[in-house]
């Protein structure tokens, strides 16, 4: 684990050290920023988790980046069994446009697309892109496919996709670039609610097939 | 008519664009909630000191003049930011200082000539929904109010139980001609770069493109003398690459300076994206954002070691 300099009022937490096996580093962060979480002083203003790295922002004002540092530094990360201790299931049909070309991209039959998809331990590992959206990861390669060449110009809302090592859910209609093989009904976002977020770092997500 | 009591602000003209901001909704990242608020944190400080209120409240960011409103009930209010001339009611009155507006007093705010983005704060702050905690408008994720239209009737919050303070004389630094210094430190993915990148960012003169917005703003790279004879050159690549691998998604900042495969650095802003696949050269220094958020397309940029 490295920690390094992000600006005044930033630390960068490298946490997935070199040569550990990719497929460990998602849970590798997340032990690391549910520890960050449950141990956070004063003056932490936000954990931004991300693919390797987690960012600390801080009010310099209350917590100096030299005492988050030492903060961070003595902090060890939580053992990926705990970081699991919320599961959603989410009820897809899978009639997603892009389906058939998943299929031909793995060279599999879009049957062994879903249930790959629906066999997988999914965790979010971080967000970005839009509030509510939640990159999901999983424990193999098996559906690992390339994002669409040409982006939609919409995508609706619901619209399960595929894109690199990652699966993820539209929490509404957007722009975007991701193979689309499902669409649930599910409300990912909620201002209302708290978490406003249906999937947030560190949740289990396990998807339920539905007839179309 | 709001046909009561009730302190109101109703907007005439929103200008190109006019937004309640106030200092973000920062702590929910993780859920892809970017932080927002006043891109001139500093400006928009100053208008609600000015006139009492908690540096927190919720004030009018509006781009390059334009603005106007009327004071539907009396109000003390500041105008901060971007140097635009000041008329209410047909009479000029100063900014960056706590003017006092009878009922039905109208405001107009000229564009101004240096600068962007103009703040107006009213005693008791601008009311409102309140979504994580913030009535700031998000861009990029279109959280908060939407963008101010005429008509637009906005509620004012009670008085403060501070008074107006005193203040006759704010000094205040535009943004002038020359070449803007902005300091920044190396970012962890520096070393992404050539050293004849990263000795670029910090030589060359920059410019502020075209291409901007809250959530960021792309810089071009220096002319060539060949600009002046109408050429157009092949673009140099100044900011190259010495790891070409994509990058795994990294947690974004405000400041930051991302740097597209086309070799263009882009400085985030409040309503940048939590996390993103570019690497990052330099963060600029908290201190250094405000004033370069004012600067206007064409303005000349150097970055300073912080």
């Amino acid at each position: 684990m490295r920690v390094l300099g992000y600006g005044d009022s930033a630390l960068l937490v490298e946490v997935a050290a070199a040569g550990v096996d990719a497929g460990a580093e998602p849970d590798a962060v997340l032990g690391m920023f549910r520890a960050l979480d449950r141990s956070r002083p004063p003056g932490v203003v936000d954990l931004v988790p991300a693919a390797r790295t987690i960012a600390v922002l801080l009010d310099p004002r209350v917590l100096s980046p030299a005492a988050a540092r030492a903060w961070i530094e003595r902090t060890a990360p939580e053992p990926p069994a705990a970081a699991a201790d919320e599961l959603v299931e989410l009820a897809v049909r899978y009639d997603g446009d892009d389906l058939a070309e998943v299929a031909a991209l793995l060279g599999i039959t879009p049957r062994e697309v879903v249930d790959r998809h629906t066999a997988s331990r999914w965790r979010v590992a971080f967000g970005g892109f839009a509030p509510g959206f939640a990159y999901l990861v999983s424990d193999h390669d098996g559906l690992r496919v390339p994002r669409r060449a040409t982006p939609r110009t919409a995508v609706p809302a619901g619209a399960v996709g595929l894109a690199g090592e990652f699966s993820g859910v539209y929490p509404r209609s957007s722009p975007g670039g991701w193979q689309l093989i499902g669409r649930t009904d599910a409300a990912l976002w909620d201002v209302r609610a708290d978490p406003p977020a249906l999937l947030h770092p560190g949740v289990e997500v396990r998807f339920v097939e539905v007839a179309p | 008519m709001s046909g009561d009591s009730a302190r109101a602000l109703r907007v005439l003209d929103p200008g190109p664009l006019a937004l309640i901001e106030d200092l973000g909704r920062p702590g929910h990242a993780a859920v892809g909630v970017s932080p927002s608020g006043a891109l001139d944190r500093g400006a928009l400080g100053l208008a609600n000191r000015l006139v009492g209120n908690p540096e927190s409240a919720a004030g009018i960011e509006f781009l390059l003049g334009g603005f106007a409103a009327r004071f539907e009930t009396p109000a003390w209010f500041a105008v901060t930011g971007a140097a635009s001339r000041l008329v209410l009611d047909g009479r000029p009155v100063d900014a960056r200082t706590a003017v006092h507006a009878a009922a039905g007093e109208e405001l107009r705010v000229a564009q101004p000539a240096t600068g962007m983005r103009s703040y107006l704060a009213v005693r008791g702050g601008i009311e409102g929904e309140a979504v994580l905690g913030s009535r700031s408008r998000d861009t990029l994720s279109g959280l908060g109010p939407p963008p101010l239209t005429a008509g637009d009737l906005l509620a004012v919050g009670a008085e403060p139980g501070t008074p107006v303070p005193a203040v006759d004389f704010v000094p205040f630094l535009e943004p002038g001609e020359a070449v803007a210094e902005v300091r920044a430190q190396r970012a962890p993915r520096a070393d992404w770069f050539t050293p004849d990148a990263l000795d670029a960012f910090f030589t060359v003169e920059w410019r502020v493109s075209a291409d901007g917005d809250r959530v960021g703003v792309r810089l071009d790279p220096p002319r060539t003398p060949s600009h002046a004879a109408g050429v157009e050159p092949a673009a140099p690549v100044l900011l190259e690459r010495s790891v070409s691998r994509e990058l795994p998604s990294e947690p974004m900042v405000a400041g930051a300076v991302q740097v597209s495969p086309d070799g263009r650095p882009t400085v985030l802003l409040a309503d940048h994206p939590v996390t993103g696949g570019y690497p990052v050269i330099a963060v600029v220094a908290d201190r250094s954002l405000d004033a370069f958020a004012q600067l206007r397309p064409g303005h000349a940029v150097r970055f300073r070691h912080a």
